[in-house]
């Protein structure tokens, strides 16, 4: 099947520059995907500034060189070093510098230097039913699903491909009868007591994700008002264990007023009944190391944190100073706004250190340990460590997190069924 | 009687002529294969330790990854990617790396799909795959 180019792109995929190898790489692309023809595009969220070899930094560097910029508004995922905060990447050279090579082309490339996970927090919101081309697993699944805009995966090359031809493959979730939930997933079964606990989201995204897989689905039962910050946990938690794109919430979600609108008014396939038995076992798949008498570092913040999250770790402190070196990993935007309010100092003085444009599973930050253990209340990150930074990983609220850290042993409360 | 097939070109590039290399299981690039080498380092993939590098590499299916592209860009960059790819399915992420390997100017294997049913009919033969789709053991006795 062939794509259908517009005059213009015809005209402008024939061309020698950056622009036009941009062009040729969206067409080929929508070739290989089966699109028929290429749509406009108003944002995107480049995932690509992550270094992971010498051929992408020379890929980017290629685009500055032949005069490539941005059509969209383009915000930057994490690099691989940490520019604005406090800590220590251990990344030697050459990789190093090829790393900072990478994150000054795409800059040169008119994106903006966010440097984060959280685009959506950052103030990137486009618009409900905007066609935007995104990158990064939980970042799609929230402009998808919490802002009803229309994204894709795209992934590295593709990402910064489609920012700077304005366009992207018309097929996936950017056409509506893709959108429509095609599994309902049932937790009303689930107790008032469990969705009170701040493990609730990130616990039923990592099992959602697992049922699901990568289906469109909505849930339906959900109690209680969960904030962004939960449904950021729960979207990058599905995102890790499926490869979810796309998820409803009745009631809670734009493209769900009603299950009946969420559905398309079609029978779903599939009806699941989620158990708090699920749930549990859920849980449990997060640790790896649950029976841990020790832990060597605790790490929040995938996604990136919050101004809101940090306010929550700052009270469950309380002024005490850590045992265990707790790593906080956000965006540059919240940073200076700590700095503003003279937290950062505070934070960092009771043991926390910030972690600023990157996080601690994309690039080497915790210490070499062998066997280590890592605490965490994110199911992203106790989904990616183990492979990742050769951590085990314990599973806890931030609450027990914050008590571990503070005590220097794993402290893990009751779980809420 | 000559084992020859004749697939879609799926991305075209250099014809290729090595060892056929059929994997038994889908593969991920990303984490699955080391870019610098090209030996499959997936250690529950059960040809953990094989190398893709200059072989016909025929791949059932994939398991997708954004950064199979960069995976398989890094590859051909580093003069160790498969001599052809040879596809059950359009993975379009990872075929990208070829697609990006050619805007940069580093000539990328063909890559071509082709009915996994077919793939036993090469396993351990020498093979060539021609530009047009075209492959062919080349050392057949028959």
């Amino acid at each position: 099947m062939n794509v259908m180019l517009a005059d213009d792109e015809r005209a402008l995929a024939a061309g020698r520059d950056g622009k036009a190898m941009a062009m040729r790489i969206v067409a080929e692309s929508a070739r290989l995907l089966g699109a028929r023809r290429l749509l406009p595009i108003t944002s995107a969220h480049i995932d690509g500034g992550l270094y992971h070899g010498d051929s992408g930094t020379l890929f980017a560097e290629k685009l500055v060189t032949e005069g490539a910029r941005v059509a969209v508004r383009a915000t930057l995922n994490v690099g691989a070093l940490d520019l604005a905060g406090g800590c220590t990447v251990r990344l030697a050279e050459p990789q190093r510098g090829m790393a900072q090579r990478m994150m000054r082309a795409y800059v040169a490339l008119g994106c903006e230097p966010s440097w984060t996970c959280a685009p959506y927090q950052a103030g990137h919101r486009p618009a409900r039913g905007e066609d935007v081309a995104w990158g990064e697993s939980n970042a799609v699944v929230f402009c998808n699903s919490v802002l009803g805009a229309r994204t894709n995966r795209y992934g590295d090359f593709l990402d910064i491909a489609c920012a700077v031809a304005g366009r992207a493959p018309d097929c996936g979730l950017h056409r509506a009868e893709n959108r429509r939930a095609r599994v309902v997933v049932d937790v009303s079964g689930l107790s008032d007591r469990f969705f009170a606990d701040d493990t609730a989201w990130p616990v039923l995204g990592s099992l959602y994700g697992r049922l699901v897989g990568n289906a469109v689905g909505v849930l339906t039962g959900v109690r209680g008002a969960p904030d962004e910050d939960a449904l950021k946990a729960f979207g990058a938690a599905a995102a890790s264990s499926g490869a979810v794109g796309l998820f409803h919430i009745v009631g809670l979600t734009p493209e769900a007023p009603d299950l009946a609108t969420a559905t398309g008014g079609l029978e779903p396939e599939t009806r699941i009944v989620v158990t708090a038995a699920m749930v549990a076992d859920s849980r449990r798949r997060l640790s790896t190391a649950a029976r841990a008498d020790r832990i060597d570092a605790v790490a929040i913040g995938s996604p990136h944190l919050s101004l809101a999250e940090f306010d929550r770790l700052e009270s469950l402190i309380a002024g005490r100073r850590l045992q265990v070196p707790l790593f906080a990993c956000t965006a540059r935007h919240v940073l200076e706004a700590l700095g503003d309010q003279r937290r950062r100092t505070s934070l960092e003085e009771a043991g926390v250190t910030i972690v600023a444009d990157t996080c601690v599973v994309v690039t080497p930050i915790l210490a070499d340990i062998k066997g280590g253990v890592l605490m965490t209340n994110s199911g992203k990150f106790a989904h990616y460590a183990p492979g990742n930074t050769g951590y085990a990983t314990l599973y806890g609220s931030l609450a027990d997190c914050v008590e571990s850290a503070v005590s220097g042993r794993p402290v893990l409360s009751e779980p809420q069924g | 009687m000559t084992v020859q097939a004749k697939g879609e070109v799926l991305v075209p590039g250099a014809p290729g002529q090595g060892p056929a290399l059929v994997l038994q299981a889908p593969i991920s690039f990303w984490g699955g294969v080391d870019p610098r080498d090209g030996r499959i380092i997936d250690v529950r993939h059960p040809q953990h330790g094989a190398v893709v590098a200059a072989k016909v590499l025929f791949v059932p299916a994939t398991i997708g990854s954004s950064s199979a592209s960069s995976v398989l860009l890094e590859l051909v960059r580093a003069g160790v990617a498969p001599a052809a790819l040879i596809i059950g399915e359009a993975d379009a992420i990872l075929l990208l790396g070829l697609v990006v390997a050619r805007e940069m100017g580093w000539e990328p294997p063909v890559a071509v799909r082709l009915d996994p049913e077919q793939f036993s009919a090469f396993s351990d033969r020498i093979v060539t795959v021609a530009n047009d789709g075209t492959l062919q053991v080349l050392d057949d006795q028959s």
